[in-house]
């Protein structure tokens, strides 16, 4: 058995190892770990200019702020799980409230508010630093005991003990 | 005028819409592309191992399917609808219906509603058989043009 995570730059440590950087996607987009604690966690994904949706104005597109919020989400369902599980989203909903500044970083944040025997529901928001001023919202839900075997990022708060 | 619907003008004219999608930084990244070469606007999303996000199942990524479907939605309202703006989201929902592997996506999107300001849009995905997709989403769309909208827009 490891010994448990001290200080909060461990822990950041284990979940950028343990999540962002074993799901081929999260890496790809370049997902740093912000926080992460019981039913919260917090990313960052920094703006590209081949994440761009309209090149006009150089803002992103949906989709990697859909990447983010869904990951996002579900490491914080991992962090609730004591016993590790597969899990697989359910559904997502994203409201896009306002345009994400060009050249910013997206931070996201999510809470994973109750964990049921099947189901863990989710809500999230996207901001560049405010959380009072989002760029997007969302409200995931989960289904916990999926087909599959548990993968990695799913046993966080299990191994983190959180 | 947008590069997009310069883009658009151009594609309407040679017809080949697969396009559409470098205009698109995102798009081009994720090699998502619509294509009609069965008469039906689709768009595709070519698989690459970038999109895993289950590496023992292995599945795409469900952030994935949901961009590759709001894409979809986009690509339909530009090329089925005889809009003068560039669809702008407001939101989506996506309902993850089986886990998708390791190949291409392809997705068809229909107009529920057509509004004069917004847009209803109904779009899945599917693998190799279209009666059992992987993912189907419900968008929101503001198709009004700048100089309509009121300043706080």
């Amino acid at each position: 058995m490891k010994p448990p995570l001290t200080t909060r730059e461990e822990r950041l440590a284990f979940f950028q190892q343990w999540f962002s950087d074993t799901i081929p996607h999260s890496r790809a987009l370049g997902i740093r770990i912000v926080d992460a604690r019981r039913g919260f966690a917090a990313m960052r994904l920094e703006w590209r200019p081949d994440l761009v949706g309209n090149p006009e104005t150089g803002v992103l597109a949906g989709g990697p702020l859909t990447a983010l919020l869904d990951g996002c989400c579900g490491m914080a369902v991992a962090t609730m799980l004591k016993e590790p599980k597969p899990f697989a989203t359910l559904d997502l909903r994203i409201d896009y409230v306002k345009p994400a500044t060009p050249g910013q970083a997206v931070i996201a944040e999510a809470e994973c508010y109750r964990v049921t025997h099947s189901v863990a529901f989710t809500r999230a928001f996207a901001h560049h630093g405010d959380a009072k001023d989002p760029i997007a919202a969302a409200a995931g839900t989960f289904m916990l005991g999926t087909k599959g075997e548990v993968i990695r990022p799913q046993t966080v708060g299990a191994e983190a003990k959180l | 005028m947008s590069t997009l619907l310069e883009r658009l003008a151009e594609v309407r004219k040679s017809g080949e819409v697969g396009r559409l999608a470098e205009a698109i930084p995102y798009a081009r990244w994720m090699r998502i592309a619509p294509e009609n070469g069965t008469g039906e606007l689709l768009t595709r999303m070519r698989y690459h191992d970038d999109l895993i996000g289950n590496t023992f199942l292995p599945a795409i990524h469900g952030g994935t399917l949901g961009a590759m479907l709001e894409m979809t939605a986009i690509f339909h309202l530009l090329w089925e609808t005889e809009t003068e703006t560039v669809p702008k989201i407001v939101n989506i929902t996506v309902d993850y219906l089986r886990s998708a592997r390791p190949a291409d996506v392809i997705a068809s999107a229909k107009v529920t509603k057509q509004g004069r300001r917004m847009v209803n849009v109904f779009a899945e995905a599917w693998q190799d058989d279209r009666s059992k997709p992987v993912a189907t989403a419900n968008a929101h769309f503001l198709v009004i043009s700048p100089e309509d909208a009121p300043p706080s827009l």
